[in-house]
């Protein structure tokens, strides 16, 4: 038998049953609204509630899960996260900060922001803070990354993890094909070697493509670099048509379309974290927190099959990017002890062993902090990159990035304010080249154009 | 038994052979209609499907570059959604959607019926300025309407989210009420009036009865707006008033795997959506076709 819709009468009855179920939605609703905005209206509990706004990577997704350990140390302070992905949580932070918003009390900056922002006076002076606390030893913090979050001497804000690039490779399939990698490739080996896997049928090398100034700008920039390009000149007139950037730009686009991955034009890191630690890959430049992902057996398949090699270069400079990830404390901030002590516990010695012991040693933070590599059971892990990441760190200079003189600082980014449009602009003209839609001196032409209007700005 | 045998008039056999005729194409028509229909609504299915699929997958499953159909399913993704806090955004979302639709649908109601039954000399030019608010760019009025919030201490309130998605709907569901009250018989209203009805009475007794689908469809658009809404809600709000669409993008790592928890996190947050759709699916039926045919 089947029902049959009375269309006359049902639309009534229905209208009944749907406004009385609406109605009754929506009281239960508003009643659980009630009973969780109440919550949080109320701001739960007494002590003093601190805003902590970072970005939702990994590492940081477990600090906020250990957070009820610093809640036990500190029972007087109550963090609250805000996590949001990458450009979001940069979009929302340098608003909050640079209109003096007051949201937050604690925010996750870079080595991008740092030292603008504290020039621009927006950011608390860690250093008294830290001088303050015993035990701190913000010595042990990477030199590279100390410089590079400084302002006249002191400390605006503290690296919770740090990175550069290498180049992560398949030791086995290496081995296979009787390939030998050197311990500092420069470009042109690693495009025979690409060549010799791909003609295998693997994909040689990924690389990213997806635009973005943090995104295929950060490997590109570093190949700019060594190939002796640079944006500008001393006297801010771009640079970007010059032979050496277009001698660059043509070799990484040219790379990744004979030899890399599927989809590149769109491939960002865990595209190629993906395609790399399912085994589809022979090599990877990338930053060197990369590790975390593909040597995790969880999700990795080539874990504890890779080998590390310094970043490639043409002139046989160093040439890996320097990145870390800090905490700073806005100036607008009305709780800055406890906001410090916040950022102390995070940051801390005893932090990198507690996540270690909680959460397994694959999750320590890394590049921050020289004594984790001494921690025996994370010496032992990551004794295969640990070291490497190390000295990658350390060879960097972002005072100096390029071999002919520039007026900016900053390896893989232009520490100027304009360089987040330009940047992102930029890149997608380098994506586009990847995805074969224009030429590549097409799309330095225009990126020249984009550099030209931000140096101009400069030379007035 | 031959044709000759039987004399038929030319008019009879002409006539079912035209019939015949006519109904195999109306049936090809039909059926080519259907497998439009089918293959569109594939089309714009494919993509909540696909969602629902990687919720259950690993990450590593996720981002196989020849996506597996056939896997183990998982709960984990949907346990580590559960377990990240979802409740509290969950509350949020559910009271700026309530209340700022119950806000939208008390104000354009009034509105609307004056404007469609009761116009005035310049109710195209209001009409105009209510769509007009619409054509501004959102990103345009951020920083006036972060610094407005931040100087009326309002960052992080969920009040002034439900402010937000009142005006932002407004316009809309005005334009959509009007439509429906113009579809209302205006002999209904001359007979309420004749009868000696209040206008009061009129519009409760004679005219919301009619227009209540028309109703359901607009509470039910605006619910799905301010429901879905991201802008505003990941600019002006922190940890106190963060809405679902905030939640969803934490699960969005610049350096590591999260296809399958942000698709979990993704289905979580679309099911008070599909379940409101899913329950004013008829009223929602015929109000939008009630208003958009004339």
């Amino acid at each position: 038998m089947t029902r049959r819709r009375d269309t006359r009468t049902g639309g009534t009855i229905s209208r009944r049953a749907f406004l009385a179920g609406s109605a009754g939605g929506a009281a239960l609703a508003l009643a659980g609204c009630a009973t969780g905005t109440d919550q949080l209206f109320s701001g739960g509990g007494s002590g003093t509630r601190i805003t902590v706004a970072i970005v939702s990577n990994s590492q940081m997704e477990d600090a906020i899960s250990l957070s009820y350990l610093f809640e036990q140390e500190h029972p007087g302070i109550h963090p609250d996260f805000v996590s949001l992905p990458e450009n979001e949580a940069r979009a929302k932070i340098t608003a909050d900060v640079s209109t003096q918003g007051g949201e937050f009390d604690v925010v996750m900056i870079s080595n991008y922001e740092t030292p603008m922002w504290s020039a621009n006076g927006w950011l608390a002076n860690l250093q008294p803070y830290i001088n303050a606390t015993p035990g701190y030893d913000a010595q042990d913090f990477l030199p590279q990354l100390r410089a590079t979050l400084s302002h006249q001497g002191d400390l605006y804000s503290v690296p919770f993890y740090g990175e550069s690039s290498f180049l992560m490779y398949r030791k086995d399939l290496m081995a296979k094909y009787g390939i030998t990698m050197p311990d500092k490739p420069t470009w042109k080996q690693v495009d025979q070697i690409a060549e010799t896997i791909h003609s295998k049928g693997l994909v040689g090398i990924c690389m990213r493509g997806d635009p973005g100034w943090g995104e295929n700008l950060a490997p590109m920039d570093t190949v700019i670099n060594s190939y002796g390009g640079r944006w500008f000149d001393p006297q801010w007139q771009a640079q970007l048509t010059s032979s050496e950037v277009t001698h660059a730009v043509s070799d990484y686009v040219s790379l990744v379309q004979k030899y890399g991955e599927p989809g590149a034009p769109a491939a960002g890191f865990s595209e190629c974290a993906t395609l790399y630690s399912q085994g589809d890959a022979a090599m990877w430049y990338d930053a060197t927190s990369a590790v975390s992902t593909i040597e995790d057996p969880a999700s990795s398949k080539v874990a504890g099959k890779n080998g590390y090699a310094w970043a490639p270069t043409q002139d046989g400079r160093p040439s890996g990017w320097l990145y870390t990830w800090s905490l700073a404390i806005p100036k607008t901030c009305q709780h800055k002890q406890a906001a410090w002590d916040f950022i102390s516990w995070m940051t801390s010695k005893s932090y990198i062993k507690t996540v270690g012991e909680k959460l397994g040693w694959s999750h320590v933070p890394p590049g921050s902090r020289f004594s984790s590599y001494q921690i025996p059971q994370y010496k032992k892990l990551s004794s295969v990159y640990g070291p490497l990441t190390l000295q990658s760190i350390n060879a960097t200079n972002s005072a100096h990035p390029c071999l002919q003189p520039v007026p900016y600082t900053g390896v893989q980014f232009l520490d100027i304010p304009e360089f987040q449009d330009l940047g992102t602009n930029v890149s997608e003209q380098f994506s586009a080249a990847i995805a074969g839609s224009q030429s590549v001196p097409s799309a330095l032409s225009q990126a020249q154009k984009y550099a030209q209007a931000v140096g101009q700005t400069y030379r007035k | 038994m031959t044709s000759a045998d039987v004399a038929v008039p030319a008019a009879q056999t002409a006539e079912p052979a035209l019939y015949t005729g006519k109904r195999a194409k109306r049936r090809s028509n039909s059926l080519t209609w259907g497998i439009v229909g089918w293959v569109v609504g594939i089309i714009f299915f494919f993509p909540v499907l696909w969602m629902v699929l990687t919720s259950f997958k690993t990450e590593a499953e996720a981002y196989t570059n020849t996506p597996h159909i056939v896997f183990s399913p998982t709960l984990s993704q949907y346990k580590a959604v559960f377990s990240s806090g979802l409740w509290p955004y969950v509350a949020n979302s559910a009271f700026a959607t309530i209340v700022s639709t119950i806000l939208v649908l008390v104000l354009a109601t009034p509105c609307a019926f004056a404007l469609s039954l009761r116009p005035v000399k310049k109710t195209r030019d209001v009409l105009f300025f209510f769509i007009s608010t619409k054509m501004l760019p959102v990103v345009a009025a951020i920083i006036p309407i972060y610094i407005a919030a931040r100087d009326l201490h309002l960052l992080d309130n969920i009040f002034t989210l439900v402010i937000l998605y009142t005006a932002m709907n407004l316009p809309i569901a005005v334009w959509m009420m009007r439509s429906f009250f113009l579809e209302v018989p205006g002999e209904l209203l001359e007979a309420a009036e004749m009868d000696g009805a209040p206008l009061r009475r009129t519009v409760v007794e004679v005219i919301l009865p009619i227009v209540a689908p028309g109703l359901a469809a607009t509470a039910l658009i605006c619910c799905i707006f301010s429901w879905n809404e991201f802008f505003f809600a990941v600019n002006i709000t922190a940890t106190q008033a963060a809405t679902v669409p905030v939640f969803l993008v934490g699960f969005i790592s610049s350096e590591g795997l999260y296809f399958a928890q942000l698709a979990a996190a993704a289905t979580v947050a679309t099911l008070p959506v599909v379940l409101a759709g899913w329950i004013a699916q008829r009223q929602l039926v015929r109000g939008l076709s009630f208003g958009a045919i004339k």
